[in-house]
């Protein structure tokens, strides 16, 4: 009972980056508790991604050829008895929003302690210690797990991915599948409208959150992409509030951007923002609070309110 | 008669400016307020009442919390919701963290006694972003589940809700969920209502039964998981910005300059 269970993450016929950054956070606390990093790749093409997750660090790999895409009850039944199999002490799982759809049942179905969206992890003695974020961000609080084992999800980009080919022996498992447990099944997928702009291409983008308070100021962001000859996008809740479409939003369930001046305003630099900007060239950011998460990333800041330097920067380029 | 129950959390809300207090942060730079995710949650099921029949659908709201948060129930009674359950007791009050597993526990008891066909949560709650209780809750009492909905479409004839998940990257699955079922709720999925004066008033007058965890035919060894909650700290800023100072004509001119540089504006 010293092992690490990881869970590769893949949609579509790719490995997600976090399923290398899983090996790299299994090793290390494989390490520490002198166990074996085991992963888990269920669904898909199994045997192919079992070869590519073969990396430095990895002791077996699992395969449960079933299926295609993802199922949360054919994950949670197959996790199931791979711990079973495996006895882990940590089962460590991705905090995406598929991790998200089994890591809960199975720590629930198993009895184990369950702490999600961690972004550092290390033992002490008996003692699992993880370091995740309350207060979107605010705070960094620690979290200790005493019982004998437990189950954690990763939060993405927190790890390196790990490198290099391994020396894992890859072994199928056969999971037994109850298809009457099956209660869910996905009928397809879909891509967001693309719509009238790609704010993927837009080299200077003017960039809006929540502190801009009301629909009739986005005229204020608009007017000031205009004078710098940018194009505005914005955080998740200015589109939920139906201000701009969807196909403006920067993040995590939006868009990826990289554009050359990233100028973000009254935005607060949640994860699943930061997520969609942080490979931007150059980060302005404009807030009233200096220790938003967002300062974390910004190249250049003013810490003053919108709306009295917003006006006077349209007033720069005039 | 169909029964949707959703889960409300009354989250805290910190201020710019705070201090923390040992593992939490002083009480005098928290706020309240109803989970952002859980009013989305709450304007699906009165929406899923008046589209079926108002008095076909029982809409039960269920808050974990001290009698503090019942301006935050309130606010879901003046919404639309019927009638609400509040659980809370002493044990309760000492516990220094409600994980995931206690608050499955206590879920679920609440869920066996009301039988509801769909159960309704928020993806997370805005202060600890767990983001987990609902699909344990669902693992817990056997129902089918959908994580992360910004779409739904309920067939109660048929017994099963057509969802959209949200996945990463602009990219949403399609899924039919048979019924009963937890949904956990995305912001966006609806425009949540503002509560009328009309609905501010009934609400008064609306059921809102507290229960304890003996009532619940629970004890204090919910609490007692194998998580501890032992330390809280600002994270070390890694912020290497160069902050411009002054008054807005300044910082903006000297923002202007730097943005002319980059070639912006030109
Ligand atoms: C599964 C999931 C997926 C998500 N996907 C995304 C996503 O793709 N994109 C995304 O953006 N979010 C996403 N989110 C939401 C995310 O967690 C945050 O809630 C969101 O990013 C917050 O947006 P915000 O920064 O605009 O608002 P807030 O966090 O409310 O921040 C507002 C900021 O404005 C500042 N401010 C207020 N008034 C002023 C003023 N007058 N002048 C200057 N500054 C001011 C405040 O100090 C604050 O920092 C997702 C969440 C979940 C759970």
């Amino acid at each position: 009972m010293t092992d690490v269970l990881a869970i590769a993450d893949h949609r579509r016929g790719e490995l997600r980056d976090v399923s290398y950054e899983l090996v790299s956070a299994g090793r290390d606390l494989a390490d520490a508790t002198g166990g074996d990093l085991h992963l888990a790749v269920i669904s898909g093409t199994v045997d192919a991604f079992a070869e590519k997750l073969n990396r430095e660090g990895v002791d077996v790999v699992h395969t449960v050829d079933y299926g295609e895409e993802f199922n949360h009850d054919v994950y949670t039944q197959a996790i199931v008895q791979l711990c079973d199999e495996v006895s882990p002490q940590f089962l460590l799982a991705p905090n995406s929003v598929n991790g998200l759809d089994y890591a809960p049942a199975v720590a629930n179905r198993l009895d184990l302690p369950l702490v999600t969206d961690t972004v550092d992890l290390e033992v002490d003695g008996d003692t699992l210690v993880a370091t995740r974020e309350m207060y979107g961000g605010k705070v960094e609080t620690t979290v200790e797990l005493t019982g004998e084992r437990a189950a954690v999800t990763i939060r993405g980009a927190e790890w390196p991915g790990a490198s290099g080919t391994g020396e894992a022996t890859i072994e199928a498992f056969d999971a037994t599948i109850d298809e009457d447990a099956i209660g869910s099944s996905v009928t397809g997928f879909e891509e967001v409208a693309g719509g009238d702009v790609d704010i993927g291409d837009a080299d200077v983008l003017v960039s809006v959150g929540r502190g801009i308070e009301e629909e009739e100021n986005l005229e204020l962001i608009h007017e000031l992409a205009d004078a710098l000859g940018a194009t505005v996008s914005s955080s998740r809740p200015i589109v939920d509030a139906g201000w701009l479409p969807k196909n403006r939003q920067v993040g995590q369930s939006g868009k990826v951007v990289t554009p050359d001046v990233y100028i973000a305003i009254g935005i607060s630099g949640a994860v699943q923002h930061v997520a969609g900007m942080k490979g931007s060239d150059t980060i302005v950011a404009i807030n009233t609070d200096p220790n938003a998460p967002i300062m974390d990333i910004a190249d250049y800041a003013i810490h003053d309110d919108l709306f009295d330097v917003v006006p006077a920067l349209i007033g720069e380029f005039q | 008669m169909m029964k949707v129950l959703v889960t409300v959390k009354e989250v805290a809300t910190v201020e710019d400016e705070f201090e923390i207090e040992g593992t939490a942060i002083d009480e005098r730079y928290l706020g309240a307020d109803l989970n952002e995710w859980d009013d989305y949650a709450i304007e699906e099921a009165v929406q899923i009442a008046e589209a079926i029949g108002e008095d076909e659908v029982d809409v039960v709201t269920v808050t974990i919390g001290p009698e503090d948060c019942e301006q935050t129930i309130r606010q879901a009674l003046a919404k639309g919701a019927d009638r609400a359950i509040r659980v809370w007791d002493d044990t309760l009050e000492d516990a220094d963290l409600l994980d995931v597993g206690a608050k499955t526990a206590i879920l679920e008891a609440v869920v066996e006694d009301e039988d509801p066909d769909l159960v309704l949560s928020g993806v997370q709650s805005g202060d600890d972003s767990f983001m987990a209780t609902g699909v344990s809750l669902a693992d817990a009492v056997d129902f089918q589940w959908a994580a992360v909905v910004n779409s739904l479409d309920l067939d109660v004839e048929g017994d099963t809700a057509s969802v959209r998940r949200e996945l990463e990257g602009g990219v949403e699955e399609l899924t039919d969920v048979s019924l009963p079922a937890v949904l956990t709720i995305q912001t966006g999925i609806n425009e949540p209502r503002y509560a009328s004066l009309r609905g501010i008033r009934m609400a008064q007058r609306k059921e809102l039964t507290v229960q304890r965890l003996a009532d619940l035919g629970l004890d204090s060894s919910v609490v007692e998981g194998d998580l501890r909650l032992t330390g809280m700290s600002v994270p070390e800023s890694e912020s290497d910005a160069t902050v411009f100072a002054g008054g807005p004509e300044e910082t903006a001119s000297e923002l202007a300059a730097i943005l002319r540089e980059k070639g912006v504006g030109q």
